[in-house]
């Protein structure tokens, strides 16, 4: 069964193409992230999903119906937004129950639903409160309750972390995942963060300019990436190109080598140059090098190295683990 | 700059500027009330002394409760004034919202036709509305005077509305739709509360001109049971004789609803907008 199948939808703000033909299946208990450059239309298309903008053109399917013409809350789904969106003058447990009222929803059944989605995301302590009363991580846990709470079909996140600081974030994470285990829901889920993407997604969906780029799990976009822009856009740091002759190869074409795919040779590596940069982080060294007539690259070692700037440096890599782009930056 | 704002000297110089400023707006005012308390030779004698046991004198309330209905021009004056208050309040905010929130054709042109109002004076129109309530037979009815105040206040708060609507968060709006509210339900419960220090402003700025207008009144409404305050305080300026104790109480006495309701509008007005919704 497809949670949400979208045909050829389309979105225009006057003349400004926003999304440009986009066809996409989620299914049933799928968990799909979207990643894209700014400005690409990810929160749209989340919107055009959520009925709250219409698609210029094409079909929104949810759970099998059309719903093209129907109102955002008759779509069974709901939504997480970045800024939390909390009702200020409501308290936390009327913000979490406001939805299932507005359904008419029997009082018993409301209790039950905030009780248990309140103890689920340990906010038992808070159901008096107001919003401002809370603090960040606590707000954006109250705005997840609200979603769990109409238990949707679909639930659709938009960055829902990217205002709370890193430990927070990674602890929302892991609640976000072992959320969708438990509820077993579909959920679709937008972001700009590497770590989110590859460790929440079942299904990423790389989108650029309003175009679906490429679709497949975490590792296939990782290992096998359809063009230089999602081999790029996934992976931190991000992957290396060069022009393919550097190293022999045929003109116009370019190579992408990964970071950590690169590896010091003690002598005669294809690739010299001088280090410019050092970053040390403990767990692993990334260390800048200027490669004459390949610009500068990023090589990505493990553990801890004693390299020094200016130190002049030779790289090697498998070609196995490398990848070859024509000039349209498609896989050759 | 919290140091610079608990330095002695700037304190003290700040509120000496606030102080001196309070006496200049307040002294006419003083001076009024000081004077509505006196006789008539003690006004012109000495205009800045207190009201003692010699000059003091109600005659000037007593003139004034006599004349005319002065009640019921209270009454006219607060009807008037509190009922174009709520009508520009209540159409300019929906106005707002939908030339803040909803796209669709003509919007900018509709926002600039709305804000046209703010340049051009209403007084200009005055042989037409009168043309019009003639017609409509509203003429020495407070409802005209209602719609022309409201006509009259729409385009600022309009303007001032929407600027401040759009900056209401999206998101909050669509949550609420996504939770089933109505456009009403988002508007009256979720987007008027947080432009709330904004309606206040309006409020403010258009109660005083409606309080104090004198010219509609005098042409649409002069009825006996229809007058309002100012126009009912007329009677004691004549072109020869002006009864001064009648008018310096008249005057004393229509200050107090007008401060009454600036005092409740300006707690909104400081109060703030309500945070945590949004980080
Ligand atoms: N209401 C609107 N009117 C006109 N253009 C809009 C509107 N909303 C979005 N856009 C445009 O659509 C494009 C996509 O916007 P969208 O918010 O979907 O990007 P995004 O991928 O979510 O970006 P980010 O990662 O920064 O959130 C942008 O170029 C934006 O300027
Ligand atoms: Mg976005």
């Amino acid at each position: 069964m497809t949670a949400l199948k979208l045909t050829n939808v389309c979105k225009s703000f006057g003349a400004v193409k926003v999304l440009k033909n986009i066809d996409l299946e989620v299914e049933e208990g799928e968990f799909v992230v979207f990643v894209g450059p700014s400005g690409c239309g990810k929160s749209t298309l989340l919107r055009v999903i959520a009925g709250l903008e219409d698609a210029t053109e094409g079909t929104v399917e949810i759970d099998g119906d059309i719903v093209n013409q129907t109102p955002p809350a008759k779509r069974g789904i709901a939504m997480v937004f970045q800024s939390y969106a909390l009702y200020p003058h409501l308290t936390v447990h009327d913000n979490m129950a406001l939805a299932l009222k507005q359904e008419k929803q029997p009082k018993d059944e409301i209790a039950g639903r905030v009780d248990k989605a309140s103890k689920m995301l340990s906010l038992d302590d808070y159901l008096d409160r107001r919003p401002s009363e809370l603090s960040g991580g606590q707000r954006q846990r109250v705005a997840i309750g609200r979603a769990i709470v109409r238990e949707p079909k679909l639930f659709l996140f938009d960055e829902p972390l990217s205002n709370l600081d890193a430990a927070l974030r990674m602890n929302t994470r892991i609640e976000i995942a072992n959320l969708h285990r438990s509820l077993d829901a579909s959920m679709i889920y937008v972001t700009h963060d590497q770590t989110e993407a590859m460790t929440l997604a079942s299904k990423i969906v790389v989108l650029r300019d309003g175009m679906v780029v490429q679709v497949g799990s975490p590792m296939e976009l990782y290992n096998n990436p359809a063009n230089q822009f999602v081999a790029g856009f996934l992976g931190a740091p991000s992957m290396n190109f060069f022009p393919a002759p550097v190293v022999g190869g045929a003109d116009g074409m370019s190579v992408g080598i990964r970071p950590e795919h690169l590896r010091i040779a003690s002598k005669g590596g294809r690739l010299k140059g001088e280090v410019v940069h050092v970053e040390k982080l403990g767990g692993d060294t990334n260390v800048l090098v200027d490669v004459a007539g390949a610009g500068r690259m990023t090589l990505r070692l493990f553990g801890q190295h004693p390299i020094d700037n200016g130190a002049t440096l030779e790289m090697d890599y498998d070609d196995a683990d490398s990848f070859l782009f024509d000039a349209a930056g498609h896989r050759a | 700059m919290n140091k610079a704002r608990r330095n002695p000297f700037n304190v003290a110089a700040s509120h000496a500027i606030l102080l001196t400023y309070t006496v200049i707006a307040l002294f006419p005012v003083f001076v009024i009330l000081i004077n509505s308390f006196k006789t008539r030779k003690a006004i012109f004698r000495e205009p800045l002394a207190f009201p003692d046991a010699d000059s003091f004198s109600l005659i000037g309330y007593q003139t004034v409760m006599k004349q005319g209905d002065f009640f019921q021009y209270f009454q006219n004056s607060m009807i008037v004034t509190v009922a174009s208050l709520f009508f520009v309040l209540l159409f300019g905010a929906m106005a707002a919202f939908a030339l803040a929130e909803y796209r669709f054709k003509g919007n900018t042109l509709m926002g600039l036709y709305l804000a046209l109002g703010i340049m051009i004076p209403i007084r200009i129109g005055t042989v037409a509305i009168l043309e019009l309530m003639v017609s409509t037979g509203l003429v020495n009815t407070l409802w005209a005077l209602i719609l022309v105040y409201t006509a009259q206040g729409l385009p600022l708060a309009v303007f001032i509305l929407s600027e401040f609507m759009r900056q209401v968060s999206d998101d909050l709006k669509n949550a609420g739709r996504i939770d089933g509210l109505s456009e009403y339900t988002i508007f009256f419960r979720l987007v008027l509360p947080l432009v709330r220090p904004a309606m206040a402003t309006v409020a403010v700025f258009n109660m005083i001109p409606i309080w104090n207008d004198l010219w509609f009144p005098l042409i649409l409404a002069p009825a006996e049971e229809v007058k309002t305050l100012t126009l009912g305080s007329q009677v004691f300026i004549g072109q020869f004789v002006t009864d001064w104790n009648a008018v310096l109480s008249a005057l004393s006495m229509a200050i107090l609803p007008v401060m009454v309701l600036y005092v409740i509008f300006s707690r909104q007005l400081i109060r703030g907008i309500t945070s945590g919704a949004v980080k």
